[in-house]
């Protein structure tokens, strides 16, 4: 039936602006405006105690290129790989949920969800024990001749990578069940009705139907598993540090803050544009 | 203003109401007057407009032009909540957060009154469910949650009860027993009931007056009857039940009669139910008022008019059999017949003549698509 | 109609046991199953040591090998030197973004979900922009505007960090609840009597609660776990994580295990009772 939409009351008109301008005010303070401090901190000059002076000093990005370019292309690649364990792990486990737990599923919900109540740092401190050299884990894949960087687990990038899948892999399965829980699965019987076997039904029924869950799903995975560095400190060697790593040193101990606003920049830079040309590649615009 | 419960009701007038979404006009200087205590169905196709005067007098909808009044009120600018009109709902709109008590007691509530047990009670009961006050509406079905619809708007004694499609999510067997129910209650309480449907049948089953409604506009108001009996626009001949019109001139008149002429065969039709100003028309016979004579039977009947064809479809339905004629000059006309038990079965491929009273002829005026109205694809899901 | 849909898929799959060997087709059948079941124990792999050695009477500084069961690090919480401080900053500091971050985010996640107005877009960029943020930026990003405005960082630095990154969240888990809220239910009330404020009031916002609650609970769990974002604006102030950090430095006493373990079972619990409730309000 019609169903004529939005119907504009008299007087309404600047409701929303007045709901809208505390938290976008909020934002603008500050999100946009630490962005544009960031920006020109990173074209000054000077030092920690005698203060920076706004010098345009573009030469910054290539000095900061190379000497941590390679730290930039560490977090990228691991994150990368993490984004890929993470969906090959979240997947299955999101489709189980979906589908197959029946009156289980509110639960399995939960109990995907719980472990990562258990503090961030607590759990990759757990992990940091898991994998230690003395540990059980690492003795029972020495005895089985499993080959392993150096023999060991513990500060070796697998460590590393292993605790970036982890720790981000509610962001990829709660945005997949979303979009699995969706599905109706009448369609996916359509699909059975009309000669597909199993495993043409699922990749060309299932999987694109839940490919909005995918997009969501790596996009929170990777963004956060690229500026993390707690699991590169705990978990990695000093060969293994991310680019997290150096701003946090540059902030905190050198005080060097033009490169590290420089490389805080980059890392901004070239996320947003990772993330535009993927969603673009994609066709989802509805992410939020 | 505060709505008084059961104030003096006076008649619901529409004055050149308009709405326009953008560029499309919803609804186009609609002008009408729905008596007090009257069930009045506004029937038309999706997209006529009808839903959005029902909305525009709940107070849901502004008009862009053109006022409503109820008695002498003018409550064009009074918002709904100011309104002493309740609406069903088409998907019921049930609070699901509340119970079915508070769900029936919301609107007492929100004027103010304290002691609504009773009234609840008393209205549970008219609309029969009661001892169903504790449920939340998720546990009732569909036909009980309309019951609660229409018992949470009725509750509050409008001068006006609008109902919105109000039985279309229901099964067929349901919707006709909460037509009846719908009717009775209406007869109850005597409020003035407007009713929004696109389904003819519940249209006719229920209301005093319909209004056929298309484009914006209204096609025709009048009572059931005499909408099937007497259409007077191609649209409403074709909307309210099926019609079979031909395209025909005036070529002379012989008493009363107009005398016609259809692809050279003569047929008469009472001048008083022509509706057409020149000498081109439509003219039109309901496929039940003909009778299908095998061909050679003798059809020279005084005050009769036929015509021949040839049967190309012939489907049993139970209660009657419907059949397909083509004309000589390519039109299928059809032809509803009772089965009494002693008529003759034809067969796809005899040739027989439709024969009818002429009385039972009327005629359109000749403008526009000869098939407007005719609904191509069913709406009853939507 | 459903019949005719579903019988060809239930026939195959009663035909293909009769084809195959029983124990391979169990497993095929499975499969997935088996990969989910795998994901969940590597899931709850470091929640079992975290629980487990919450019990331990470490011999080392960093509590990694076990050495003997005992209940003393349950009853003596607050017992190493910064451990119960620590949290109960962070919990002041939790619940006072979530406060903030749902009051800012709320409003603005109805004014995008129920009108129309110019600047919409522009609106959702800026609320998409602080979740494609990476933490590290966000966090130096604040650090530089709070050292060029010379704010002391500490408590209310950590606040405000807090809650700028909240607020997205809670926009678009707000907006999520709001855009399943069919709008008819306003326009019954309406409809029945009920000026604006009451609409809102009875009906409006009694339906969204249980989105804006999950949105505070969300908000309030990624603040109190937040590290990176924190540890650039927090000056001397040490919250839960930074804690845990410096401690990871110098010597983990095993009560950190027996914080993190409680934040698991209350938030399984809070779980389980949220979906009880559930479950008795619609049955």
């Amino acid at each position: 039936m019609e169903l004529p939409k939005g119907r504009a009351r008299r007087g309404s008109r600047s409701l929303p602006y007045v709901l809208l301008s505390p938290g976008m005010l909020w934002l603008v303070i500050f999100f946009l405006v630490p962005m544009a401090t960031l920006a020109a901190l990173s074209l000054q000059t000077g030092d920690y105690e005698q203060g920076f002076t706004l010098t345009w000093n573009w030469h910054i990005y290539s000095e900061m290129w190379t000497r941590y370019g390679h730290h930039f292309i560490r977090s990228f690649s691991y994150a990368f790989v993490a984004t890929v364990a993470a969906l090959v792990i979240a997947y299955p486990l999101a489709y189980a949920i979906a589908f197959k737990a029946g009156r289980w599923k509110n639960l399995l919900l939960v109990l995907v969800i719980a472990p990562f109540f258990t503090s961030f740092l607590v759990r990759t401190l757990a992990w940091q024990a898991i994998l230690a050299d003395n540990g059980w884990v690492t003795s029972t894949l020495r005895s089985l001749h499993f080959p392993m960087q150096d023999g060991r687990l513990l500060n070796t990038s697998f460590a590393v990578i292993c605790g970036l899948t982890y720790n981000f892999l509610p962001f990829m399965v709660l945005p997949l069940y979303a979009s699995l829980e969706r599905i109706d699965p009448r369609v996916v019987e359509a699909a059975s009705d009309l000669y597909a076997r199993p495993i043409t039904a699922f990749r060309r029924v299932t999987f694109p139907l839940s490919l909005p869950g995918v997009v969501a799903g790596t996009l929170l995975t990777f963004i956060p598993a690229a500026g993390d560095y707690v699991n590169a400190t705990f978990l990695g060697s000093p060969q293994d540090q991310m680019v997290g790593n150096v701003v946090d040193k540059q902030f905190l101990v050198s005080n060097d803050y033009p490169i590290a606003s420089a490389l805080s920049m980059t890392m901004l830079v070239a996320i947003l544009i990772l993330v535009s040309l993927y969603i673009r590649r994609a066709g989802t615009e509805e992410i939020v | 203003m505060t709505p008084t419960a059961g104030a003096p009701a006076g008649d619901l007038r529409l004055v050149e109401l308009t709405k326009d979404f953008g560029s499309a006009v919803a609804v186009d200087c609609l002008s009408l007057t729905i008596p007090a205590g009257s069930f009045f169905a506004l029937l038309g196709p999706s997209g006529c407009g009808k839903t959005t005067t029902l909305r525009m007098v709940a107070g849901l909808e502004e008009p862009t032009s053109g006022r409503i009044y109820l008695g002498d009120d003018d409550v064009t600018d009074r918002k709904a909540y100011k309104r002493p009109v309740n609406t069903v709902f088409q998907n019921y709109a049930l609070f699901p957060h509340l119970n079915v008590f508070d769900n029936i007691a919301f609107g007492l509530r929100r004027r103010g009154v304290k002691d609504v047990k009773a009234q609840v009670d008393r209205m549970l009961d008219v609309v029969e469910l009661q001892g169903f006050g504790v449920r939340r509406p998720s546990q009732l079905s569909g036909g009980q949650q309309q019951r609660i619809a229409l018992a949470r708007a009725l509750i509050n004694t409008p001068q006006v009860l609008l109902l919105d499609e109000p039985l279309g999510a229901l099964d067929l067997k349901l919707r006709r027993q909460m037509q009846l129910e719908l009717k009775r209650i209406q007869t109850d309480v005597g409020l003035t009931f407007v009713h929004v449907t696109h389904d003819q049948e519940e249209a006719m089953t229920m209301a005093d007056t319909i209004a056929v409604m298309n484009n914006g506009k209204i096609e025709q108001l009048g009572s059931p009857v005499d909408l099937y009996e007497n259409p007077s626009t191609v649209f409403v001949a074709n909307f309210l039940g099926q019609s079979n019109l031909v395209a025909a001139q005036i070529v002379g008149t012989q008493g009363a009669d107009l005398l016609l002429d259809v692809q050279g065969r003569k047929l008469t039709m009472p001048a008083a139910r022509n509706c057409a100003t020149g000498d081109s028309v439509y003219v039109g016979v309901r496929p039940e008022k003909v009778r299908l004579v095998p061909a050679g039977a003798s059809v020279d009947l005084p005050g009769h008019n036929v015509l021949d064809g040839v049967v190309i479809d012939a489907s049993y339905t139970g209660v009657t059999t419907q059949y397909v004629v083509r004309m000589a000059w390519g039109q299928d006309l059809m032809v509803i017949a009772a089965n009494v038990g002693n008529e003759v079965r034809l067969t796809a491929g005899a040739n027989a003549h439709l024969v009818w009273d002429a009385s039972d002829t009327f005629g359109l005026e000749a403008t526009g698509d000869i098939a407007e109205g005719i609904e191509t694809i069913d709406e009853a899901g939507s | 109609m459903a019949t005719t849909l579903s019988r060809p898929a239930a026939r195959a799959a009663s035909a293909a046991p009769a084809r195959r060997p029983r124990r391979q087709s169990w497993l095929r059948r499975h499969v997935v199953q088996i990969f989910a079941a795998v994901a969940l124990l590597y899931m709850f792999l470091p929640v079992a040591y975290v629980i487990a050695f919450s019990f331990n009477n470490p011999s080392d500084r960093y509590n990694s090998t076990w050495n003997s069961f005992t209940f003393s690090n349950w009853t003596d919480v607050c017992g190493p030197a910064g451990v119960c401080d620590s949290l109960k900053l962070s919990l002041e500091i939790g619940a006072l973004a979530t406060l903030g971050a749902t009051v800012l985010g709320t409003l603005i996640a109805f004014a995008l979900a129920r009108r129309r107005f110019g600047g919409r877009a522009t609106t959702n960029l800026l609320i998409f922009l602080p979740m494609a943020t990476p933490e590290v930026v966000m966090g130096s990003s604040l650090l530089t505007l709070f050292v060029n405005l010379q704010v002391p960082l500490g408590f209310w630095t950590i606040v405000i960090a807090h809650i700028t990154f909240d607020i997205s969240f809670v926009v678009v888990t707000v907006k999520a609840r709001l855009q399943g809220l069919d709008s008819r239910l306003e326009q019954a009330a309406m409809d029945l009597y009920a000026n604006e404020w009451q609409t809102f009031r009875r009906i409006t916002f009694p339906l969204v609660f249980p989105g804006i609650l999950g949105a505070a609970l969300l908000a309030f769990s990624l603040s109190f776990d937040d590290f990176i974002i924190t540890n650039f604006n927090s000056g001397q102030t040490v919250t839960f994580p930074m804690f845990v950090w410096g401690a990871s430095l110098r010597s983990i006493p095993p009560q950190v295990n027996v914080v993190g373990s409680i934040m698991f079972v209350a938030s399984l619990g809070l779980a389980l009772v949220g979906q009880v409730f559930y479950r008795r309000r619609r049955a």
